[in-house]
């Protein structure tokens, strides 16, 4: 039987919301799931951790420092731990810090990574998506001695709240962590609104918007609907949006039930981001726009002029 | 202070992407080929920083086939000083290219290593993390900025959250994002100059490189399809359908 360590990403108190997605594609390989919480003080993450549906038991590995999730410090710890629990399994989701820290992991233990596994046919073959999600991979990995893997978020559901939450154990690991890396800061961007990556809606903009101060009409559209906000490259790269903000094949990947594009015009990259949104609603001055070829809804016309009367009217 | 920059050839961003109808891969045969943007990213970073004083020589190195010569030759035209090709005629997975690129880091004594952050077939997005750690040497990937001063880095990184930034001590890996820079045209002359620059050929034995056991490819599919939709003529129409749906 597998045994599965999934690692328990956080930021700020909270268990990453990608990790009961992570949980699910576990539950498709079948076996017995812990999660791991690598922290500063991982109390209040292992109790979240603990309260998903399908985890058997949470373990808490508290060390200064670990809330910077530094790959070079992270990933011996988690080496240590597949290694002296026995795990077959070791899947992070695939966010910048899974992709930092988990092929730093896959080679120490000596095997590839399985990258953004989007599908689970069984303990050890998955699909992958490659070429920007223009084709899909099926990968079949070497059982021995682990597979490794991140897992790409917009292709799962969350797991469910479990009945009783499982058993939290603190644990030390016996592993070197070099001191040539330091932390320095983090400049997040503070948002009151929906999470990009978790959001049921999503309203982004493009390069016709011209400006930051233009993006003013994309944000008012997304508070109306009470929707995270996106862009395309062309947009971050303008200056007019942070650079947390890109969707597509180098930025985010997301899922929601309703995805704007607006003043985008569809690049493969761009749609890389967006294959799983379940419908799609493109706003563009030009008929001939590729991102038509994908919308659900279509609507031609100049987005200055349409985006105010969306928001009046929706 | 040496660098050396990792190049990797794959098929042009711009190319429609074709699945073979056997399932075996896609149509690579007769398709434009490139250098990895990202890996462009990289050498432009590594040649600003020897016009800054910062470095001393900057190797391009790719493992890979027999074409792969173009994509050094395109490395060299940037304005690396020579090249390494690894020669390699199988498919290769990242932990080998990882260990070849490794062995080629500790042979040349250089200092810094620039790759892509991800190679844009394959996706993988973990090549240089791997070579990071089989040599127990600091990373700092997706990186928007990098500075060089007094033996450390000091690198802005792209993540989920906004900009990290973290301070490595030198000999170190770093792989680019996207807004690290803007590479620059390739001018004829220099083109001309690539022409004459050293290329070392070796193989993997060479490096004392074995390949490593990997994935093995079951099968290549084509995404489900989004079918094309609805052209609404009005806001008023938008609206409608989308809160009949119960969308909004
Ligand atoms: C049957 C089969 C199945 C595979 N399945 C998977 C899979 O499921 N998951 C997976 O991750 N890979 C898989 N691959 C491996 C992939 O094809 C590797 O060949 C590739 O070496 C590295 O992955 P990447 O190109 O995505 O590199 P990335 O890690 O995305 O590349 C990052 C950077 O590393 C450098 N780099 C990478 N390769 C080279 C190179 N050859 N020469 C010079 N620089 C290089 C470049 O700077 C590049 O920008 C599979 C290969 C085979 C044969
Ligand atoms: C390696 C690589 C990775 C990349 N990764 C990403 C990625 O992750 N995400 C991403 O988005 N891109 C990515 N790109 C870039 C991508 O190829 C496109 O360049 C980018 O998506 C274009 O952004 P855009 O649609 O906003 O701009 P454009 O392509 O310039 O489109 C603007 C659109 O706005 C329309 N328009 C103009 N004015 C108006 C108006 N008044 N009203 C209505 N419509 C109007 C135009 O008709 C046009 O269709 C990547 C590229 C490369 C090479």
């Amino acid at each position: 039987m597998s045994k599965i360590l999934v690692i328990g990403q956080h930021a700020d108190g909270k268990l990453n919301s990608g990790i009961a997605k992570v949980v699910n594609a576990a539950k498709g390989i079948g076996g017995e799931i812990h999660v791991a919480v690598f922290a500063n003080d991982g109390a209040a993450v292992a109790a979240q951790a603990a309260a998903l549906d399908g985890v058997a038991k949470v373990l808490v590995v508290d060390r200064a420092g670990n809330d910077d999730y530094v790959a070079s410090a992270i990933a011996p710890q988690i080496v240590a731990l597949t290694q002296s629990g026995g795990y077959s399994h070791v899947l992070a989701a695939g966010t910048t810090s899974g992709k930092d820290f988990l092929p730093r992991v896959a080679a120490k233990l000596g095997v590839q990574q399985v990258s953004d596994i989007m599908a689970v046919h069984s303990a050890t073959s998955f699909d992958r998506p490659i070429y920007a999600g223009n084709a899909i991979l099926t990968v079949e990995a070497p059982a021995a001695p682990a597979i490794v893997a991140t897992v790409r978020l917009a292709s799962f559901q969350a797991t469910g709240a479990a009945a009783a939450a499982a058993p939290i154990e603190k644990i030390s690991v016996d592993a070197v962590i070099p001191g040539h890396t330091r932390f320095v800061k983090l400049e997040a961007q503070k948002s009151e609104r929906p999470e990009l990556q978790s959001a049921n809606r999503v309203v982004s903009g493009g390069r016709a918007l011209g400006s930051s101060e233009n993006f003013e009409i994309i944000y008012k559209l997304a508070d109306k609907l009470k929707a995270g906000v996106g862009a395309s490259r062309a947009a971050v790269d303008s200056g007019y949006v942070p650079n947390d903000m890109q969707v597509g094949q180098t930025g985010k990947i997301i899922a929601p039930e309703l995805y704007f594009a607006i003043g985008i015009s569809g690049a493969i990259q761009h749609l890389a981001g967006i294959k799983d949104a379940r419908t799609i609603v493109a706003i563009n001055k030009d008929p001939e726009a590729p991102i038509f070829e994908v919308a659900d809804y279509g609507l031609v016309g100049d987005l200055f002029a349409i985006v105010p009367e969306l928001e009046a009217k929706a | 202070m040496k660098a050396l920059v990792s190049v990797k050839r794959v098929i042009d961003y711009n190319v429609r992407i074709q699945v073979k109808p056997d399932g075996s891969g896609v149509v690579v045969d007769g398709v434009k080929h490139s250098v990895n943007p990202f890996d462009e990213i990289a050498m432009e970073e590594a040649v600003r920083l020897k016009e800054k004083g910062k470095l001393t020589e900057i190797i391009a190195v790719t493992v890979g086939g027999a074409k792969c010569e173009e994509t050094l030759r395109t490395a060299l035209a940037f304005g690396a000083d020579r090249a390494v090709h690894v020669k390699v005629d199988d498919e290769i997975q990242p932990l080998t290219a990882a260990s070849a690129l490794a062995a080629v880091f500790k042979k040349e004594g250089a200092e810094l290593f620039f790759l892509g952050k991800q190679a844009i077939d394959d996706d993988a997005a973990q090549t240089g993390q791997m070579v990071a750690a089989l040599l127990d040497l600091p990373q700092a990937t997706f990186a928007s900025k990098v500075e060089i001063d007094g033996g450390k880095a000091t690198v802005t990184r792209e993540v989920d959250a906004g900009l990290e930034t973290l301070e490595f001590d030198l000999p170190g890996i770093i792989t680019t994002d996207l807004r690290l820079n803007e590479p620059r045209y390739l001018k004829l002359p220099d083109i001309m100059k690539a022409k004459k620059k050293p290329i070392e050929v070796v193989g993997l034995g060479d490096l004392g490189v074995t390949a490593a056991a990997g994935l093995k490819s079951v099968k290549t599919a084509n995404p489900p399809k989004r079918s094309k939709g609805v052209m609404v003529k009005t806001v008023d129409e938008l609206v409608t359908a989308l809160k009949a749906k119960g969308l909004i």
